[in-house]
């Protein structure tokens, strides 16, 4: 059973300094599915997300317990490497966030990082297959030397999805990631991840409901910094087992 | 009265008045809506209070400047005045003999007609110290009657003390504007009269410096030669060249490290550590220069083999200013660094690179622009820094690539041009002012350009 299982949280909970952000959470994450993180604000779903990719390093007060396995290896022991994790588990964030460089700099960067790319015409090769699985080639194929900051919102995220996917990671952490969009940018990116699901194990945060039940196949409630109920997306929408999930997705919470 | 006498009563007198109108204005009644009081009691009591002091003081200070000479004036219109010396400098001494006689600073006097006049001054003194203290105290009373009556419910107090608040800060902003204005216009002036003595191709393209004027005409360099380029090379070799070759990687790195890499309780610590090196006094750093670096190095190059090494090196010099510039490339490049965006760090660390990496190849070229800017104002402040190069760098004017041999600067020649007794009006003299006249211009450009890099990159991501 735990076989099939891209990754595997167990009891993990997050603190930051003596506060307790996620209480004994235990979820897993499949290929070739997208599951949706959806909570009300403040209740931990980007804290959780960050320890599958092990980005709460960063935060000098946060500290995890429990167990987190990528492909049944612990990602949190003494002898995981996490220059190796990040690129196996990549991450696009709320805000879109590309490097002061240009287009084709943003997506090689990756690449350039972990040497996936021997020379000029290869690296060419990897920009132009994340750019065009990013479903952006066609609009940037033109000026890959312009600025990526240069670029509409929403061209940004997808530039840094295809930053994301640049360097051919397993699974791909999406924290809310068209929050700063408008409509038209969010379908395309919805578009995208239907799209990129064959490949990768995604995970998504998102606040919009309806975004959640389009793309996701599972779907995981945090309140308070305890998941109250995960399970298949069409199963929480129309028939919640539990009442705090319901009065959540039907709007009533509050 | 004395003028402090009445400064204090034209002070007491506004403390009064600021009392009495606040207690007035307390006594509003509290309305509601637009029968609310405008402003507050205290801003009423500031109202009258500025009324009763400013327009005191101005005049008080407007006096003080004009009634010694309504005083001398008076004094050289009585008859005992009329068989005074007519030689100006002997007439001024016995004046102010005599002033100082009425006064009571000294007793019996050197020139006989000193006390004779004594009385004469007395009564000038008392009768316009009457009338300065007089017009004083009729400006306190009138300004406060004035501004008194006018202390109502609806009054707008705070907008009238707001408006004078800013008037206050604008005239002392301008005066240090005017004072630069001042100095660069003296600065402009000396340097003309320079110019019409030596050409300003000479001395911007010379390179033979010898400012010494001769007494003798018929003495070794009885011309003097005023080339200034050794000086200017020799000023960007330290100051440009070895101090920033010293202060950028440190200055970097340092910054670097606390931004990224310290902890919190480290950084707190070792950040204002830093600072201090910025408030050691220069002369300090001059001492360290001349008697620990330089020799040290000296020794050193004659170890290496280098035989004309000098006791007073560009590179000592050139050291211990890189040091001293360490905590301003450092505060600046700290500054751009944490001026970047926290997501461009998440972003390359959750591609997987290390924290190296995100420096080198996010953190920097993003911060680049500040720290360029903070490397040019650092290369303005080496280039006119003065004890450490006058302690440590030498007098010879030599256009020399080799650190060890002795340089001198544009701050040290300036130095050395008017320290001594000099005669004004000598291109020896002269050429200080065009020298401090390039200084002024070379660091102003690098100030302007420095603050328009720094600009424009802040408005890159606010
Ligand atoms: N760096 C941090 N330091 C301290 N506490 C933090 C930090 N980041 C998050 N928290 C706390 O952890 C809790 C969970 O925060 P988190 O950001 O994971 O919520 P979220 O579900 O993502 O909310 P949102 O939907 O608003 O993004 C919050 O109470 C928050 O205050
Ligand atoms: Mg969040």
């Amino acid at each position: 059973m735990t076989t099939n299982h891209k990754m595997i949280a167990r009891d993990v909970s997050v603190f930051y300094g003596d506060k307790k952000a996620i209480d004994s959470v235990s979820i897993d994450v499949d290929m070739e599915n997208v599951t949706a993180f959806i909570g009300p604000s403040g209740c931990g779903k980007s804290t959780f997300l960050r320890t599958l990719n092990r980005m709460n390093d960063t935060i000098s007060i946060a500290r995890v317990e429990g167990t987190i396995e990528l492909d049944g290896e612990d990602i949190y022991a003494s002898g995981m490497d996490v220059v190796q994790l990040r690129a196996r588990v990549g991450m696009v964030f709320q805000k879109p966030n590309p490097f002061p460089k240009s287009i084709y700099e943003n997506v090689a960067y990756g690449p350039r990082i972990h040497g996936l790319a021997a020379g000029k015409p290869e690296m060419d090769q990897v920009v132009e297959k994340s750019l065009r699985r990013a479903g952006l080639w066609d609009e940037v194929k033109d000026r890959l030397q312009d600025s990526g900051t240069a670029l509409s919102g929403g061209q940004q995220q997808r530039l840094c999805i295809a930053r994301a996917i640049a360097v051919d990671p397993e699974v791909i952490l999406m924290d809310e990631p068209c929050s700063a969009l408008d409509p038209i940018a969010t379908a395309k990116i919805e578009e995208l991840i239907h799209e990129l699901r064959g490949r990768y194990a995604i995970v998504i945060v998102t606040h919009n409901m309806q975004q959640a039940a389009r793309v996701s196949q599972r779907t995981a409630f945090f309140h308070l910094g305890t998941l109250v109920e995960y399970g298949e997306t069409s199963e929480i929408f129309t028939n919640p087992r539990q009442e705090k999930t319901k009065d959540y997705i039907t709007g009533r919470y509050g | 009265m004395s003028l402090l006498a009445i400064l204090f009563l034209v002070l007491g007198l506004g403390l009064i008045s600021w009392i009495s109108a606040r207690m007035r204005a307390s006594r509003f009644v509290r309305g509601v809506g637009s029968d609310r009081p405008h402003s507050l009691p205290s801003y009423h009591g500031w109202y009258v209070g500025l009324w009763v002091t400013i327009p005191a003081l101005l005049f008080l200070a407007v006096w003080a400047s004009v009634s010694p000479g309504l005083i001398s004036q008076a004094v050289l219109a009585t008859p005992g005045a009329a068989n005074l010396p007519a030689f100006g400098m002997e007439r001024a001494a016995v004046l102010s003999e005599a002033r100082a006689i009425a006064t009571g600073a000294v007793h019996g006097g050197f020139h006989a007609q000193a006390a004779s006049l004594a009385p004469a001054y007395r009564t000038a003194i008392m009768h316009y110290g009457l009338i300065g203290a007089a017009v004083t105290l009729i400006l306190a009373f009138a300004g406060g009657a004035f501004a008194f009556t006018k202390v109502r419910s609806d009054f707008r107090a705070r907008t009238r003390v707001e408006r004078l608040v800013m008037g206050a800060l604008l005239i002392a902003s301008l005066i240090a504007i005017l004072t630069t204005i001042g100095i660069f216009g003296s600065l402009v002036f000396e340097s003309w009269r320079f110019f019409n003595m030596v050409s300003p191709l000479e001395f911007l393209f010379g390179t033979q410096w010898s400012p010494q004027t001769a007494i003798r005409a018929d003495q070794v360099g009885s011309s003097g030669a005023f080339g200034a380029v050794a000086l200017f090379w020799g000023t960007i070799f330290i100051g440009a060249i070895i101090a920033m070759i010293v202060a950028i990687p440190l200055g970097l790195m340092s910054a670097v490290y606390l931004t990224q890499y310290a902890k919190p309780s480290t950084r707190r610590w070792v950040k204002p550590i830093l600072e201090i090196l910025a408030g050691v006094p220069t002369v300090v750093y001059g001492y360290f220069a001349a008697l620990t670096v330089a020799p040290a190095l000296r020794d050193f190059a004659v170890m290496i083999g280098i035989s004309n090494a000098s006791s007073e090196s560009a590179l000592a010099a050139g050291i211990v200013m890189g040091v001293m510039i360490i905590p301003f490339v450092s505060s600046m490049a700290d500054d751009s660094i944490a001026a970047v965006p926290q997501s461009m760090r998440d972003g390359s660390l959750a591609m997987g690179a290390t924290p190296s990496e995100t420096i080198r190849k996010v953190l920097l070229p993003a911060a680049l622009p500040g720290v360029v800017g903070g490397v040019l104002l650092a290369v303005s402040r080496a280039i006119g820094e003065t004890m450490i190069v006058v302690m440590a760098a030498g007098l010879a004017a030599n256009l020399t690539l080799n650190p060890f041999a002795s340089v001198t600067t544009v701050t040290t020649q300036i130095v050395q041009l008017l320290t001594g007794d000099q005669e004004f009006e000598s291109a020896k003299t002269l050429a200080a002012f065009a020298l401090g006249l390039v200084l002024f211009i070379v660091t102003l450009l690098l100030n302007i350009v420095a603050l328009r890099v720094v600009k424009k990159y802040r408005e890159a991501y606010d």
